[in-house]
């Protein structure tokens, strides 16, 4: 089946190495050196996948990242697999697979084509106006929608390769390897500037490298050969690194770019193993040069999208480089001289050229006399009006323009042929230079959006800012070079440059047909579908933004951001709507130019690195005895600890019971340990807590409750005065970096004057915290010459004891309600410290517990939980802590706002405890609390934030925020769920010991 | 991403950097003597304009010091950075 379209041997393409793929299940043979679409072209394959909405068959249209059609998926199936490569950019290797997407069952047969004949149903905004009512009909339309559309299948198996990032630094950055980018970066590096050049190809020297034409020469040579002598220097050249197979995926402020360099995307399977697939620069350059290059643009007629409609210079470029010919009887169809220089390649080498369609009255150039000396017929002044055939071109008919190119006259003249070129001119590849920030101009002479305010250090040479003739490219490279480098001389300032020169323009945006409009398929965006009747539709109903019709039209929202239409787009939208293409504007180009793997993106991230956890050291202890963890800001927590097979319920039932009948031990070393020193540490104190702290003897300990600015609980934690100036406080475990944060913003900024030095001591210490009944006899197993007396350590107090040799701190402190004791010592040995505590306590039984039974045991006490019983909504009198509030100092942070209008008000929310009137039931934390049942709608008067089944009371306890809820002690109140209804009674938070004997006992 | 002057230790990254809102609003020194209208104005109104703004920034993955900075919001130009507690260029 597979035929043959190779015409000459290049130097490229390795022929000796012949290479196996599969298409579709078929299996083709390439080169070395090939991409998937050479490959696929020199078997004469023209149609590789379906469009978006209609599914009309697609060919391939380019030879480059722009390509909107052929997008295909890798290796289906596989754990290498990947949707959304472009056929054109892909090189193949031996044993690659390839399948074409978007349809179903097969590219020849496809059940979604039945959208192309049903397409009058399916104008511009369909998706919007027909799937968007009634909106529960929405699950059923995505199905629906999501299963004949699909882009593509994401791969669901582990991804096995490697992705790497690495920092870049340099002078100055030069992107694309074109003859500019090559020059600009040799008289770069050769003046002393560190520089990188990247390109996204494999071979440097973009176009000119493949460049055969007689007419373009630099000093006698040949371009190409020239150029080749140019790039064989580069190797010589000390402070230049070179990229290939690297393409600039973003270009954000500052100069700071992201490429992916592609490493093994080319080798075959045995070779990409234990390898780094993508790598990630992150590229930080003082200067930029874009030599981007520009893309040709197809032009907008009837049925434009058939397999074997490509670009002209695309053909070029598979007939120059790769040495394929794209079909057998080739028509060309342009409106300027660069469909010449294709056709005269091709003819040279003898592939058939039939004729060439030119939208202009003449050309008048030394090209125009070479194609007629090759005996091809032009035909002037005439367009395309319509093509055939289905999965590929077999026929196209022209016919002459009128004067003012809005109508054809004439006779309709048939054409037979296999692949039409389009030239429809040259668009600057400027998306990398308006991501950068940067602002263009329309050049309403080229009909082309060129650079013209930049936005950092940089410059854009080439093509991609306007030059197109290679005399202009070169002229005005060395003078912008000379400038933005500060330098005399560049190394070509003394070179002669001859080509042909264009004499001739005529653009017309749409081209019109035999037939009206509304009988003709002419496609601006290939890969969305959307054609020039769908944006004229867009302007009759009132669209007038560009941004607004494009997405109406879903004209450039697809993976290749309509790098091919986008611009016919803006000229139909002008012409139609009487103004201006540069009053218009253009769209916005995002991130990335072409799309990034995830991979690349995460690099080494993945698997534990993924989210750094932080461990505390006793941890290895806690996964010894198979605790569970729980997430906690970013530590790892042990969350329980079940034995024999304890359900979670189980495990915690027995932890409070013990903690609160003998003894349990806690891992309390995530709280946040600030150490605060200096000779205003208690005015500092004062200030940023809501109570006082200048009395508090030293040695003696504090709870503290933190407020923001506008009077909310921010952060709570007992602070210890460890000294004359010297206090250690701490925090709640996942507030720890913020309350640091906020205390170092006041003192710079607000109190500069106070003499105060903090420190983060969190990591420095571990914390044991022995609790219960007989956690001072365990103490004194452990410290027998420490005096553990009410009257020498009582509750709230402080000492500094030796454990052996080593030195602890010791805050009898309790956030249980037992008698507690919480023992810290240096992090590097708190595994020891922990270990003896429970050898010590053995004959106690002491109990492990993990953070589910501290919340339950400190739920008993109606101690709160910041960022569980409050929101950042609750001021301490909403808390009912008023008993916290210092009356007498004169400020602190967010005393002020408690005496707003609006946190004064009575029927804020406020914390109260809530019974269930069965003492089985446990309330769900978050349901919500009401008053009334048989009123609907019914006010929501507030929702459970704590709720657990106590142990030590036998009965289900809950707190809870209810609006006016301070008031409301014994009354009844309702949480409706979804199968019944709960009947509670508001009591007092604290459940258990409400007059703290236990403390002291 | 900017490259931030941090003025204790020089250009770093942005991703160094938080950034901590309007900058020159001083905490009242009296708060309990202002109405409510005028705390509201210090606790909740900021300008947030797009053009030149003058913003708190804190080298909070460095050496911790915060320090105002001029930007131009529209195009993130960084026009001056300078201590607390100093006078603003002009610019
Ligand atoms: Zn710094």
């Amino acid at each position: 089946m597979s035929e043959n379209l190779r015409v000459k041997s290049s130097q490229y393409i390795d022929e000796t190495t012949r290479v196996s793929f599969k298409f579709n299940g078929t299996t083709y043979y390439g080169f070395k050196g090939d991409t998937l679409a050479s490959a696929l072209l020199a078997n004469n394959v023209h149609l590789v996948g379906r469009s978006f909405k209609y599914h009309r068959p697609r060919g391939i249209m380019t030879s480059g990242s722009e390509e909107p059609n052929a997008i295909v998926q890798i290796n289906p199936n596989t754990n290498r697999t990947e949707p959304n490569v472009r056929a054109t950019e892909v090189e193949i290797y031996e044993g690659m697979e390839a399948s074409s997407q978007n349809c179903w069952p097969s590219v020849n047969f496809d059940i979604g084509g039945i959208n192309n004949f049903l397409s009058p149903l399916l104008p511009a905004g369909f998706y919007y106006k027909t799937f968007m009512w009634p909106a529960s009909f929405w699950e059923k339309y995505e199905y629906f929608i999501r299963h004949s559309a699909g882009l593509g299948k994401s791969p669901t198996l582990k991804d096995p390769d490697i992705y790497d990032h690495r920092n870049i630094h340099c002078d100055v950055l030069v992107v694309g390897a074109g003859i500019s980018g090559i020059l600009a970066a040799k008289n770069a590096a050769k003046n002393n500037y560190k520089t990188l050049l990247l390109d996204e190809k494999n071979e440097l020297g973009g176009s000119t490298i493949y460049e055969n034409n007689e007419s373009n020469k630099i000093d006698n040579k040949i371009s190409s050969e020239w150029l080749k002598k140019e790039i064989e220097e580069l190797k010589n050249i000390k402070n230049l690194e070179i990229k290939t197979r690297t393409s600039v995926a973003a270009y954000h402020q500052y100069n700071y770019l992201l490429a992916r360099e592609n490493l093994t995307d080319h080798l075959e399977k045995k070779d990409k193993t234990n390898k780094i697939r993508q790598r990630l620069l992150k590229i930080r350059a003082k200067k930029v040069i874009l030599a981007t290059g520009a893309l040709e643009r197809p032009m907008v007629f009837n049925n434009n999208d058939r397999p074997g409609i490509m670009l002209s210079s695309a053909i070029k470029k598979y007939s120059d480089f790769y040495g394929v010919a794209c079909g057998r009887k080739i028509i060309f169809f342009t409106n300027n001289d660069s469909a010449y220089e294709s056709a005269l390649s091709l003819n040279d080498k003898g592939i058939k050229v039939e004729a060439v369609v030119d939208i202009r009255k003449q050309s008048e150039t030394n090209l125009e006399k070479r194609v007629i000396d090759a005996g091809i017929k032009i035909y002037w002044e005439h367009t395309v009006v319509d093509t055939s055939g289905y999965k590929r071109l077999n026929n196209v008919s022209i016919m002459k323009l009128s004067n003012d190119g809005t109508s054809v006259t004439g006779n309709k003249i048939s054409i037979s042929c296999d692949c039409l070129g389009v030239a429809g001119g040259w668009t600057p590849a400027v998306h990398l230079y308006t991501q950068s920030g940067s602002k263009l101009a329309f050049d309403e002479d080229k009909k082309i959006f060129i650079p013209n305010k930049n936005n950092s250090d940089q410059i854009s040479v080439g093509s991609c800012c306007g030059d197109f003739k290679l005399d202009e490219i070169l002229k005005n490279l060395n003078e912008k070079l000379k400038n933005f480098l500060d330098i005399n001389k560049t190394d070509f300032e003394n070179i002669t440059v001859n080509n042909d020169q264009e004499i001739s323009k005529r653009n017309i945006w749409l081209l019109p047909s035999d037939k009206a409009l509304g009988k003709t398929k002419p496609f601006v965006d290939y890969q969305n579908d959307a054609t020039a009747k769908d944006i004229k539709l867009a302007l009759r109903e009132g669209f007038r933004s560009i941004e607004h019709v494009k997405r109406y039209t879903t004209t450039g929202m697809g993976t290749d951001q309509g790098k091919l239409g986008n611009m016919h787009a803006l000229g139909i939208i002008a012409d139609t709507a009487g103004v201006k293409m540069g009053e218009l504007g253009t769209t916005t180009f995002r991130p990335p130019y072409t799309p990034l793997t995830f991979g690349t993106i995460v690099g080494r991230n993945v698997g534990k690195f993924f989210d750094i956890f932080r461990r505390t050291p006793m941890n290895d202890w806690h996964v010894e005895q198979k605790a569970e963890f729980e997430n906690v800001g970013q530590w790892k927590r042990a969350w329980y600890y079940p034995i024999n097979g304890e359900t979670m319920h189980q495990a915690v039932q027995r932890e409070s019971k013990a903690a609160r009948e003998s003894s349990g031990i806690l891992d309390a070393s995530t709280l946040g340990k600030i150490d605060i020193q200096g000779s205003d540490a208690s005015e500092f104190l004062n200030r940023v807590y809501t109570n006082a702290w200048s009395k508090l003897g030293i040695g003696k300990c504090r709870y503290g409750l933190m407020l923001n600015e506008d009077g909310m609980v921010y952060d709570d934690g007992v602070t210890t005065r460890l000294g004359e100036n010297h206090y250690l406080m701490t925090t709640t475990t996942g507030g720890a970096a913020n309350v640091l944060g906020k205390l170092e913003d006041y003192l710079q900024t607000e109190w500069p004057e106070l003499d105060v030095y903090l420190t983060s001591v969190t990591d420095q210490f571990a914390t044991a915290s022995l609790c219960g009944p007989n956690s001072k006899k365990i103490l004194k197993k452990i410290i027998p010459d420490l005096d553990l007396s009410d009257e020498n350590f009582p509750h709230m107090s402080f000492k500094e004891a030796k454990i052996g040799s080593i030195v602890c701190r010791i805050m009898r402190i309790s956030f249980t309600g037992e008698q507690s004791f919480e023992i810290n010592v240096q992090s590097s040995y708190g595994k020891d410290l922990w270990e003896k505590c429970i050898e010590a306590g053995k004959e106690f039984n002491i109990t492990p517990y993990g953070t589910e039974t501290m919340h339950l045991l400190r739920a008993e006490k109606g101690f709160i939980i910041v960022g569980q019983d409050t929101d950042g909504t609750m001021t301490p009198i909403d808390l009912q802590m008023d008993w916290i509030v210092s009356k007498k100092k004169y400020d602190f942070i967010g005393k002020r706002s408690l005496y707003r209008s609006d946190t004064m008000r009575e029927d804020r929310k406020q914390l109260v405890g809530l019974l269930t009137d069965d003492p089985k039931v446990v309330l769900e934390e978050g349901a919500q609390i009401v008053s009334e049942l048989n009123k609907n709608p019914v006010e929501m008067l507030g929702h459970v934030t704590s709720s657990y089944f106590s142990p030590n009371l036998n009965k289900s306890i809950a707190l809870a925020v209810v609006r006016g809820g301070k008031d409301m002690m014994g009354k009844k109140l309702f949480i409706p769920m979804e199968d019944k209804t709960i009947n509670v009674t508001v009591s007092n938070p604290v459940f258990f010991d409400q007059t703290n004997e236990r403390l002291n006992a | 991403m900017f490259v931030i002057n941090c003025p204790y230790c020089g250009e770093r990254d942005q991703q160094e950097f938080k950034a901590g809102g309007e900058a020159h609003i001083e905490r009242p020194k009296q708060p309990t003597e202002l109405s409510d209208d005028e705390w509201a104005e210090y606790l909740f109104m900021r300008k947030n304009i797009k053009g030149v703004q003058y913003e708190r920034w804190n080298h909070a993955h460095g050496c911790r010091k915060w320090f105002n900075m001029i930007r131009d919001t529209s195009n993130d130009e960084i026009k001056a950075i300078y201590k607390m507690g100093e006078k603003p260029p002009s610019i």
